[in-house]
């Protein structure tokens, strides 16, 4: 594994929606060696604990890399804080990212919620072979869907009270793109049910799929082992670490 | 540059300061930001006879200044650590202490002997891991068996041999003593508090497993006391551990007397937290004009 730390500068902060915060960071060490997936840790003056947060974009020509993360709790509301031209402590890039076939193989991404940042790079990759399909609550809640359109996907938007785009869940948008036709691959990260959904689809439909999970994180990058989520090894059932196997996993690989 | 060198149970170290054991792996995840020589030396994850998968998630809430974990000692077993692991821990150029967990005291003995014949420069007996249901912290809160466990893998092991206290105690200096008599060359003091948090929107305990070890700043002062309290307590050498962040609180434990320092829950703030602690300590004694840093142990002036 490799990864670095250190205080890189915020050159740019956006509020996307309400508690939604879009930073990009000049961080080159941390653009050269990150991938589509991949997380940083990020530091909160005042606790003891770091935050994981999905890296949205890289930048390798900028040297830059983007988040975008929603206040959830104290921590993040410290995050949000934070100016343009201000220093962040950033440990990344970290963890297994997705597996990036060729751009002219057809994808789709499936993104829910704060579960959407992380699709961004991946859709980006392949451009206009990429489906995104993205949900969210409701149509303030919606962000990045302008981003996906300009990276070129096609975009599938979903929000759970139809006030913006197609009204319900992006596992009945997924089956719609299905019926249209197969893909490659499915990418997907969002809440435990949604996963659940995109899984079963991607299962009947005999299409390779990689999911991108979360759980309450320590060290990192594997030392501490408090990330643990239920996964299949040699047939057997293994707690596995979001932080260091994670947080992509082949969907036959995660016990849902 | 002031002489960093100390010596616990007969092994000496560059310096005194180790990464606590289940704060560090085996080390590898923190290869790429710094050479693990610059370490005092390691101590490694909890590893058990056999390997096993640990609590279920969540197993980490934070505290005010601290945390709680309740990892239960998931660890791959004692052979795939002295297969695996060990022999890159070896190259690295910083003494390996291995920590020892078990479900029953036949199962400590039997990880001592295995690791006889190999390159471990340390025993490290964990008999306070406050979560698992068997073993763990249940052989070292009371003196009898904390003392019985002692015995059993002295009787195992020609390795120096620490053993790790639970704090989790009415008094942990009579614990000290008891593993001192059995033949303990060294004790480390204190493993995780054992503590609790509560969501108050679902009512249920963060972690899956209700409680777990506190750590973190917040526990520091507790843990000073009780290194205190047991280095005046035994002869062998104590080893400090509990909420340590930074090189001030290094030189307040040496004071306290301990001859080295484990830190945990501070590397996962900073993983360059023993690195500066060490420059932090050289930098100070400089400034104090002191030669040695064994000059600090036990030097505190109490009133």
């Amino acid at each position: 594994m490799s990864y670095t730390q250190g205080e890189y500068p915020i050159i740019s902060k956006q509020n996307l929606a309400k508690n939604m915060y879009d930073y990009v960071i000049s961080a080159k060490e941390i653009a050269d060696l990150a991938s589509p997936g991949q997380f940083v840790h990020i530091r909160v003056k005042g606790f003891s604990l770091r935050r994981p947060i999905s890296i949205c974009e890289i930048n390798r020509e900028l040297g830059t890399i983007r988040i975008v993360f929603e206040i959830r709790g104290e921590g993040t509301k410290e995050i949000a804080k934070l100016n343009e031209g201000e220093l962040i402590d950033v440990m990344g890039p970290l963890g297994k990212g997705f597996t990036m076939l060729d751009p002219s193989q057809k994808i789709i991404v499936v993104g829910g919620g704060i579960g959407v940042p992380p699709m961004y790079e991946v859709a980006r990759h392949y451009g206009e072979n990429a489906t995104a399909i993205i949900g969210f609550r409701s149509a303030n809640a919606v962000i990045l869907n302008g981003d996906f359109q300009q990276a070129g996907a096609k975009l599938m938007l979903c929000t759970d009270d139809g006030t913006m785009g197609a009204k319900g869940f992006v596992t009945a948008a997924l089956k719609h793109r299905l019926l249209e036709g197969s893909a490659d691959m499915i990418y997907a990260c969002g809440p435990h049910m949604m996963l659940k959904g995109v899984v079963e689809l991607a299962k009947e439909y005999h299409i390779p799929c990689e999911v991108s999970l979360e759980e309450r994180m320590g060290c990192g990058v594997g030392a501490c082992l408090v990330c643990a989520c239920r996964t299949v090894k040699n047939g057997e059932e293994y707690l596995a670490h979001v932080c260091k196997d994670g947080p992509v996993f082949r969907a036959e690989d995660v016990i849902l | 540059m002031a002489d960093l060198r100390v010596t616990v149970a007969g092994v000496e170290f560059k310096n005194p300061i180790i990464p606590a054991s289940g704060a560090f792996g085996f080390g590898r995840e923190y290869e790429c930001l710094y050479p693990l020589s610059k370490l005092g030396g390691i101590s490694c994850k909890g590893t058990t006879l056999n390997g096993q998968n640990g609590n279920p998630p969540p197993r980490i809430a934070e505290t005010p200044s601290g945390m709680l974990n309740s990892v239960g000692l998931q660890n791959p077993g004692i052979d795939h650590f002295i297969e695996k692991e060990l022999p890159y821990l070896k190259t690295q150029d910083t003494v390996i202490i291995a920590n020892v967990a078990g479900h029953t005291v036949e199962d400590c003995m039997e990880i001592a002997r295995r690791l006889e014949p190999t390159g471990v420069d340390m025993i490290e007996l964990n008999i306070s891991c406050p979560n698992v249901k068997q073993g763990g912290a249940a052989f070292g809160t009371s003196c009898a068996a904390a003392e019985n466990i002692t015995a059993a893998v002295r009787s195992c092991t020609t390795k120096p041999l620490m053993v790790k206290l639970s704090p989790n105690v009415t008094s942990i200096t009579d614990i000290a003593k008891a593993v001192e008599a059995a033949g303990a060359d060294a004790v480390s003091l204190i493993n995780t508090l054992l503590g609790m948090r509560i969501d108050i929107k679902t009512r249920r305990p963060i972690l899956k497993n209700n409680v777990g070890g506190m750590s973190g700043p917040a526990v520091f002062p507790i843990a000073l006391r009780m290194v205190w309290q047991v280095a005046n307590a035994v002869s062998v050498p104590v080893v400090g551990m509990g909420g340590v962040s930074n090189y001030q609180d290094a030189v307040e434990m040496m004071l306290a007397g301990a001859t080295a320092i484990q830190m945990g829950a501070a590397i996962f703030a900073d993983p360059w937290a023993p690195v500066k602690t060490i420059e932090g300590l050289n930098r100070y004694l400089d400034e104090q004009k002191i030669e040695k840093v064994t000059d600090l142990i036990g030097q505190v002036q109490p009133w």
